[in-house]
């Protein structure tokens, strides 16, 4: 059984909020909620399905359907840190299809900033019992040297220079500063990049995505649902998910898991790479987006330097506009995980509701795929594919 | 070089990585080996990654291996370096690379295994340059 064609993004929210002193964590969710369902042109009655992660509150969907007053027959908390939501999208689209719910609900809130988290240089708690946390954490593995350690080899197998990595954040920066919600508005150049402060080598202060409080929701519609709506249908095409570890020891940090979860969606949705015209690829760091933009074949492994040069990803001269919105490394990176606000922009752009000076042209095929956990040990990969119908 | 040495935080030992780390105690590095298909593994863990046999035992690393990737943390009190060092036997294991100026540090280069005290925990495995 394939999901291709049998389920709907029907609303989408991105919560406005950059720094949330003066809200809860639930209330933020319940916000977002409200905000796609809106969207959608759907009310709380509507949804029988609700999708959370690791970031939801107390006991992720119980706590939140209590909070939001929802009735559900069908609840998932599969938790893959910043990529769950695009995976939720793929289960989603699964249950949907099974007959399981009809209007499904994805939300994600978190207030690390206001928390006061050194999310990307401080060594991470991670959950208890983790069997690997003895045998790293003496170490200090942070986020930031981890993904660093990742560019570190990429430099030494195939040449990827600093100034190709500052060419991502260029290309963010050149998007964001259209985003009225951005953090990040400057427009940075490669030099910005390679001359601000070292955190963790290779990678420089504007190599690192942005820490931010905020919020989402994506709603997820039968195709009877989504045709009843006012809005453009956004068809879920395709879905792939994978985790990629440190296969015991057989460590190589030159890929991610978008080798698996890429094909499996590009399958699914019976499309290739270059039928693809708007990109959202998770960018908690450059060589995050340079990796993944390799694994999902937009260009041979290795190359991913001279692919995302020269303005490569920019809206309006590169060939992969990506991260219209400014992503991650300039708009926003709520709790610490940027994977729902991939396919907001991804749907934004489908629609055509993206910022006119961003907005792809004839944009009817997109791809959200994001990385959540850490490049450099385990990771969870997701990938979905959508088509404007 | 800094004086000072970095905390390092003591690993919680359990029921399944209580020899893992006595061995630490007595100056060895071990890793994993399944007896069942003979493969080897790190971190070291009861039940085999590769077959899920649970006739795993530890064997004793040489202590040379070389640097596969690297970082600086330079946002840290104490600026300090993580790695993973490919171990002769085959693996490669999270470290860091300690007691050499972090500026020189390598991918490729040789480095030999020294234990570090932990915060009131057992020694921990780290390399530096040979």
């Amino acid at each position: 059984m394939s999901i291709k064609g049998k389920a709907y993004i029907a609303g989408i929210y991105e919560h406005p909020t950059r720094k949330a002193d003066d809200k809860s964590l639930a209330q933020l969710h319940a916000e977002s909620a409200k905000g796609a369902l809106d969207d959608a042109g759907l009310t709380r009655a509507d949804v029988d399905g609700y999708f959370c992660a690791g970031d939801a509150p107390g006991l992720g969907p119980l706590s939140m359907a209590d909070y939001m007053g929802l009735r559900l027959r069908h609840m998932d908390s599969t938790d893959s840190g910043g990529s769950s939501y695009i995976i939720h999208v793929g289960h989603a689209a699964e249950a949907i299809a099974a007959g399981k719910c009809s209007v499904a609900l994805i939300t994600l809130a978190g207030r690390p900033r206001s928390e006061g988290q050194a999310t990307g240089t401080a060594p991470r708690a991670t959950g208890g019992g983790a069997p690997d946390t003895q045998f790293e954490n003496p170490y200090g593995p942070a986020t930031a040297n981890m993904y660093a350690m990742c560019a570190m080899r990429h430099m030494h197998q195939y040449g990827t220079t600093s100034e190709q990595l500052a060419w991502i954040k260029v290309a963010a920066s050149h998007h964001a500063q259209h985003n009225p919600h951005a953090m990040l508005r400057d427009v940075v150049t490669v030099e910005d990049v390679v001359n601000s402060p070292m955190i963790a080598d290779p990678l420089h202060r504007l190599d690192c995505c942005v820490i931010s409080d905020g919020g989402g929701a994506i709603i997820v519609a039968s195709p009877e649902v989504a045709g009843s709506l006012k809005r453009p249908k956004i068809k879920i095409l395709g879905a792939g998910e994978a985790p990629k570890h440190q296969m015991a020891g057989r460590v190589d940090l030159t890929y991610s898991g978008a080798v698996w979860s890429g094909p499996a969606a590009f399958a699914e949705a019976g499309v290739r790479p270059a039928d693809i015209k708007y990109a959202s690829i998770y960018d908690s760091f450059t060589i995050t987006v340079l990796m993944q933009i390799e694994d999902l074949g937009f260009c041979e492994k290795g190359q991913g330097g001279r692919f995302v040069s020269d303005g490569n990803l920019i809206s309006g001269t590169g060939k992969l506009p990506f991260n219209t919105d400014g992503g991650g490394l300039c708009n926003n990176h709520p709790a610490n995980r940027g994977g729902l606000t991939k396919v907001v922009e991804a749907v934004r752009q489908l629609r055509g509701e993206a910022h006119p000076a961003v907005q792809v042209k004839n944009c009817d095929l997109a791809i959200a795929h994001g990385t959540g956990g850490s490049l450099g040990t385990r990771h969870g990969a997701a990938t979905v594919i959508m088509e404007r119908e | 070089m800094a004086n000072e040495e970095r905390k390092i935080q003591a690993p919680q030992p359990n029921p399944e990585t209580k020899a893992f780390w006595d061995a630490a105690a007595a100056g060895r590095l071990m890793i994993g080996r399944c007896t069942a298909c003979s493969q080897v593994h790190y971190y070291p863990r009861a039940i085999c990654p590769y077959c899920l046999s649970d006739k795993t035992e530890l064997q004793q690393a040489s202590g040379s291996g070389t640097i596969y990737t690297y970082s600086v943390m330079r946002r840290a009190p104490i600026p300090y370096a993580i790695a993973y060092v490919t171990l002769q036997e085959g693996v490669s294991m999270m470290t860091n690379i300690v007691d050499c100026d972090l500026d020189k540090i390598k991918i490729g280069q040789a480095v030999r295994l020294v234990f570090k005290p932990s915060e009131g925990g057992p020694p921990v495995p780290m390399f530096t340059p040979v």
